[in-house]
């Protein structure tokens, strides 16, 4: 027997189609982003619109205007698109009514996860950057959140005086520096203009302090919020610089969250010194120096 | 009205690609060998019809050359349809009422080994709405089993053991192409989801195949077969082409159909349900009034053989086969067209 052959090929029509009064309307009324639906003979809103409806009767020809939002009434999760397919990454197909329409219409919802998707939620049309007058007008769906960005953002000067200044200053240089309070001995950072166990400035000549302690206690975050400039889980804690009473508070980090603990021995983990301001971000996190642990008698006055 | 029966089939075994056959060679052994079950030649028929779609494979007319299957000279009566051979069948049972042939031919083909199937089945979208977007096959009747889950009718569960139950009867079948014992629990656990909440196990595979079946009228169909298959009933109805214009849960047209038909009017033994896609079989079960004793898809249905625009005359030949052999006194066969069951017909077949 002869071999068989096999060989590619492409199926094309270049087909037009007329579109007529009612689809016509609404295709081209997409090229000013506007949706129209269209009233049925019994008052119901057909969307997208139709010269008939269902039971076959001709529309009434009063063409209603709709927002562009509306429900998922129906929907599937699509992780591998098709070439074909008006997105090219995961998506949902869903089944849409707008709001004031009484039908539904077929589209494409870019919500990024299928666990975004569910039946009754809120989308919003995404307009197409050119226009062409065809369904494509609309390029998808995106679910509108039930959460509205509501930021304060106001311009201030922070003038932090004299004793907030010297710390800064000793900060920049990479230095710790902390103030003695005159009535109890005890070492505050930053020094102070006024120690709550006194009422008085802490005394003028400044402490030099190192820049490794023992962490009091700390806290994992977990929760996301917005704003937020690491992703959890991450470590804030309070550490005792070595020599002083009061705790500071900074990001704790090097080793996983979850072997991090009361009484562990840190240093801080300078950023490069050219990075270097009058600011604690000097310092990108404190770290563990892999000393014994201080037992709990010795900072437990501090927490 | 005329008493008109189906008297014999025959069927190319479903496979995944039949390599290089072209229309003729899918037809003629299926139609010599359902000729012959008959005792019948070319030349005793009076009536023949097919149902196939150029689309499937790309080739304009390619339904023409289909008809280089058959012995077509001096010239035959024969007509066509675009669509799946159950309607076909549907042309040439009215054909014979008319009273003046006695016998007719009706047959289908399908290759879903040639092109991109699930974006050929999009072609039968709205041109306007829908076809620019792209909408598959296979998303479109995820939209429809999304929804059968969101109205708490189905779960997914129910898809698997659908799946899991018609590819055990496929067991039994030499013409279906998936067939097997599956794991209900593994396939959700392992098959990854094409279009949720569809996975592979739940959708048809794509297939090659072909089918005849041999219709004869009266006193002629008593004269030709022991046991022929009387249709006492066929009736098919459409609904909106408009997914959003449907409640896609439920199957009204196939609930009108089996209604004129009169489905509930006797205990049904078997049904040959035309429903690609697991889920479509549960709605089907429903609007046909089906219960528990029915015996469904014994042949493993459209979800273990799909030839597409045969696979709904298929169901035919498998529910007359029942009555043939005399494990069914009453059948009911069912064929589907469209998007998420958009068109359906439904038939009654009784034994004498």
């Amino acid at each position: 027997m002869t071999e068989r052959l096999s060989a590619p090929y492409r199926l094309h029509y270049a087909y037009t189609r007329s579109t007529g009064p009612v689809i016509g309307r609404f295709l081209d009324s997409l090229r000013d982003r506007v949706l129209e639906g269209i009233r049925a003979a019994d008052g119901r809103v057909l969307f997208p619109p139709t010269e008939y409806d269902e039971q076959g009767r001709a529309t009434t020809g009063e063409f209603v205007q709709l927002r562009p939002t509306g429900t998922v009434t129906s929907y599937t999760w699509v992780n591998e698109p098709r070439p074909t397919h008006p997105l090219d990454r995961p998506f949902a197909w869903a089944l849409i009514k707008l709001d004031g329409a009484d039908t539904a219409m077929v589209h494409a919802v870019d919500a990024g996860k299928e666990k975004a998707m569910k039946v009754g939620m809120r989308v919003r049309v995404r307009w197409a950057e050119k226009a062409t007058g065809t369904i494509r007008d609309i390029v998808c769906f995106d679910p509108i959140s039930p959460i509205i960005k509501t930021p304060v953002d106001l311009n201030y000067f922070v003038r932090p005086g004299e004793h907030q200044s010297q710390y800064l200053h000793a900060l920049a240089e990479g230095r710790f520096i902390g103030g003695r309070c005159r009535v109890t001995g005890r070492v505050y950072v930053p020094p102070r203009g006024a120690t709550p166990e006194s009422g008085l400035p802490t005394e003028d000549e400044v402490i030099d302090l190192p820049d490794t302690g023992v962490l009091t206690t700390f806290t994992v975050v977990r929760i996301p919020f917005e704003g937020q400039k690491l992703t959890p889980p991450y470590v804030f804690g309070a550490i005792v610089l070595d020599g002083a009473d009061v705790p500071i508070y900074h990001l704790v980090s090097g080793i996983p969250y979850e072997q991090i603990r009361m009484g562990m021995r840190v240093r801080a983990k300078w950023k490069p010194r050219e990075e270097w301001g009058t600011t604690l971000e000097n310092i990108e996190y404190f770290e563990p120096t892999g000393e014994p642990d201080a037992p709990f008698d010795s900072y437990a006055m501090h927490l | 009205m005329r008493d008109i029966a189906i008297v014999s089939s025959a069927q190319l075994p479903s496979v995944r690609e039949m390599g290089p056959s072209d229309e003729s060679e899918l037809v003629q052994p299926v139609v010599t060998k359902a000729l012959e079950a008959a005792g019948l030649t070319m030349d005793d028929i009076g009536f023949v019809c097919s149902g196939s779609s150029d689309y499937l494979v790309g080739r304009p007319f390619s339904f023409v050359a289909a008809i280089d299957g058959l012995k077509c000279w001096p010239p035959i009566q024969e007509s066509h349809v675009e669509m799946d051979g159950a309607w076909a069948l549907y042309e040439a049972w009215v054909r014979l009422l008319h009273g003046d042939i006695d016998t007719a031919l009706v047959f289908a083909f399908g290759k879903g080994s040639l092109g991109p199937i699930p974006d050929v089945m999009n072609i039968q979208n709205d041109p306007f709405y829908v076809q620019p977007l792209g909408l598959d096959s296979i998303s479109s009747a995820a939209l429809q089993a999304q929804a059968l889950i969101a109205a708490k009718k189905a779960t997914e569960r129910d898809f698997a053991e659908v799946a899991v139950r018609s590819r055990r009867n496929a067991m039994s079948n030499p013409n279906a192409q998936i067939k097997g014992e599956f794991d209900p629990k593994a396939i959700m656990k392992n098959e990854p989801y094409i279009a949720s909440p569809l996975r592979k196990s739940y959708c048809p595979p794509l297939s090659d195949g072909a089918v005849a079946v041999v219709l004869a009228a009266g006193d002629k169909a008593r004269s030709l077969v022991k046991r022929p298959a009387f249709i006492r009933g066929i009736d098919h109805r459409i609904e909106p082409a408009s997914l959003g214009a449907r409640d896609l849960t439920v199957s009204v047209s196939t609930k009108l159909a089996a209604e004129k038909v009169g489905v509930s009017t006797g205990k049904v033994d078997v049904a040959e349900l035309h429903a690609p896609f697991a889920h479509q079989e549960i709605i089907l079960r429903e609007a046909l009034g089906l219960g528990d004793d029915v015996v469904v898809n014994p042949s493993g249905g459209a979800i273990s053989a799909n030839p597409i625009m045969a696979a709904g005359l298929i169901r035919f030949a498998e529910a007359a086969q029942r009555i043939h052999d005399g494990s069914a006194s009453r059948a009911v066969a069912h064929a589907t067209s469209g998007a998420c069951l958009q068109h359906n017909m439904v038939a009654v077949l009784e034994g004498e």
